[in-house]
């Protein structure tokens, strides 16, 4: 069965008005299968957010896809007509952003909001479509979804904000969520409650989730696989347990190595001193050849200078683009 | 002595006037009570709105406290008028969440590290701008830098700078407020580093004001747990994450998200 969603060798681009090109995602390649959830773990400024908004080509004017294929069922949403790809965004494939409060608008009922969303995708007279909204708040209130309905954005929580925009989300009946730092602006307590609800989706609708984060620690135990970004680069892909607990790939090694043990750590190790990547995430633009974490990486190789390490599989599931595999 | 700051029975009530004119009190904070040891670090955990920010004003004198007392450094520092606070403040200083918006950012690097001097009117030029200079070495900013105007760093980077302003003065407790909240992990590890080696350097005592226990219990000697604006529990750090004794403790633990330490599995070649 061909997967859900295939992502090959996308490239993106922001264009100065000087037309001076900062390349943003090069070569970008993966795939989420049907029920999946794929967590895509990157820094400020890897390229975590063009990848959310390229796959729905919603960038804004001054970025340029240059190259790649995004196909979502068996269609390429890249060569897509803009009629054909609407009745795609939110209906089939949508969008979580960041900041929930900033992607309500103030002044409407929620139940509104939602409702608008319904209709721009399917006709249904005024009843049905009141009776829908509910439907759809219910799975995130099973309780009050009749009072969220009724209520402004301004009467919510941050948490309850962000159940709502996961309701307009699944509205109709997505197969694919794209999800961008959801639960970012979260206390823990609210943030353990929103990615529960992303699992009890996932399971009731077979719902497949890419779930963009710069945390690894919320990948722990909701991702099926994870895809580690790296100044616009796959540095690894693999099941989440392997890349992880064993991650192969210098700079995953080195980020993983930097967060505290926090709660499990030993008495020995509170008020230590961390492991750290050396230096700042390098401005690709003035990227020349070689490998793009040759200059931070402690396992650094003459070869890493002069050309970039293409992927290398590990095993059957677990690729890491690194010369230590090969490449 | 050796407590640097005490703060003891602390409220804080704030009216709230409804539609109708109608006075409503919210109880911000309620009899809170503890101590910070000299160049230790208390952590402050607690969910949004459980009052840890309020209570970081009321140290910093920034808000009046309804009743109780906060003793800094031997000196009971919430009756005293504005003319005395000029004296106290300077010790007391804090780091905020976004560098971004805590920094102004036209300013240069020299230039935001040297104006908490100029206000409280020390040094000479020449001298604010050698202390600027030492600062920005000490926090692991490069002196080609110095400068660059604020906007031009990176996000840790500026953090590194809202934490040089805050040492200018030469304070004693650092009220570190979400200070590595909005960095990236890879940061966050720098700049925690960059804590811990200024504790030990400076003597510096911190109250680390995070909703991420993960790093709080990473950085703190004792940790602090508050819920609807008490203090619920308090504790060394590691008797409190291994045996909580309240059940708001017991939910934060549970709701941390955990990695465990990454393995070192040999290469696979």
């Amino acid at each position: 069965m061909a997967p859900l969603l295939q992502v090959q060798d996308l490239h993106v681009a922001y264009i100065s008005r000087a037309g001076k090109e900062s390349p943003a995602l090069e070569g970008v390649s993966f795939e989420v299968r049907t029920g999946e959830t794929l967590g895509v773990l990157g820094e400020s400024g890897c390229g975590k957010t063009t990848l959310a908004v390229a796959l729905l080509r919603l960038l804004p004017g001054n970025a340029e896809i240059q190259k790649g294929v995004v196909r979502f069922e068996g269609q390429d949403l890249l060569q897509a007509k803009p009629r054909a790809l609407e009745r795609i965004r939110g209906a089939r494939l949508a969008l979580i952003f960041q900041e929930p409060s900033l992607a309500l608008h103030p002044a409407i009922r929620i139940g509104e909001q939602v409702s608008d969303v319904l209709a721009a995708h399917e006709r249904n007279g005024r009843g049905e479509l009141r009776r829908k909204t509910l439907q759809v708040l219910r799975e995130v209130f099973p309780a009050d979804a009749a009072r969220i309905a009724e209520s402004y954005p301004h009467q919510l929580s941050g948490g309850q904000q962000q159940r709502v925009l996961i309701a307009m989300a699944i509205a109709c009946g997505p197969s694919l969520i794209v999800a961008d730092e959801p639960t970012a602006s979260l206390d823990p307590t609210t943030q353990k409650d929103i990615l529960e609800i992303f699992r009890t989706l996932r399971e009731k609708f077979n719902l497949s989730v890419i779930l963009i984060t710069h945390n690894p620690a919320l990948l722990a135990g909701l991702a099926d696989r994870v895809l580690v970004l790296y100044a616009g680069k796959v540095a690894e892909i693999g099941p989440t347990e392997q890349v992880l607990k064993f991650p192969q790939h210098p700079y995953t090694r080195a980020l993983m190595q930097s967060v505290p043990a926090g709660i499990d750590e030993s008495t020995k190790g509170r008020k230590s001193r961390l492991p750290v990547i050396p230096g700042e995430a390098p401005n690709l633009a003035a990227q020349e050849s070689g490998c793009r974490f040759e200059s931070r990486c402690p396992d650094r190789m003459d070869q890493c200078r002069q050309r970039e390490p293409a992927a290398v599989a590990v095993n059957e599931t677990h690729a890491v683009s690194c010369f230590k595999f090969g490449g | 002595m050796d407590r640097l700051l005490m703060v003891e029975r602390l409220a804080k009530r704030y009216e709230r006037t409804g539609v109708l004119g109608a006075k409503k009190e919210v109880m911000a904070l309620e009899d809170v009570s503890f101590s910070i040891g000299r160049a230790l670090t208390l952590a402050l955990v607690g969910e949004s709105g459980s009052g840890k920010s309020t209570l970081a004003l009321c140290i910093a004198c920034l808000e009046r406290p309804t009743s109780g007392r906060v003793v800094f450094d031997g000196k009971e520092i919430t009756t005293l008028d504005e003319k005395q606070l000029r004296e106290v403040r300077p010790q007391i200083q804090l780091v905020f969440q976004d560098p971004a918006r805590s920094l102004n950012p036209r300013f240069s690097a020299i230039e935001l590290v040297s104006e908490p001097l100029i206000v409280q009117g020390r040094l000479n030029k020449r001298e604010r701008e050698d202390r600027a200079r030492d600062l920005l070495r000490k926090v692991g900013i490069p002196q080609e830098k110095a400068s660059q105007k604020a906007d031009e760093f990176s996000g840790g980077q500026r953090q590194r700078l809202a934490i040089a302003r805050a040492l200018s003065l030469e304070p004693k407790l650092l009220i570190l407020d979400e200070a590595l909240s909005a960095l990236d992990c890879s940061v966050q590890a720098q700049i925690a580093n960059l804590l811990l080696e200024l504790q030990a350097s400076l003597g510096l005592t911190y109250l680390f004001i995070s909703h991420d226990l993960g790093m709080a219990a990473h950085l703190a000697d004792e940790i602090a747990v508050m819920e609807q604006g008490k203090v619920v529990e308090l504790g060394a750090a590691d008797n409190l994450l291994r045996a909580p004794g309240q059940e708001a403790t017991r939910r934060l633990i549970a709701a941390t998200p955990r990695l465990g330490a990454a393995d070192d599995l040999p290469r696979v070649v």
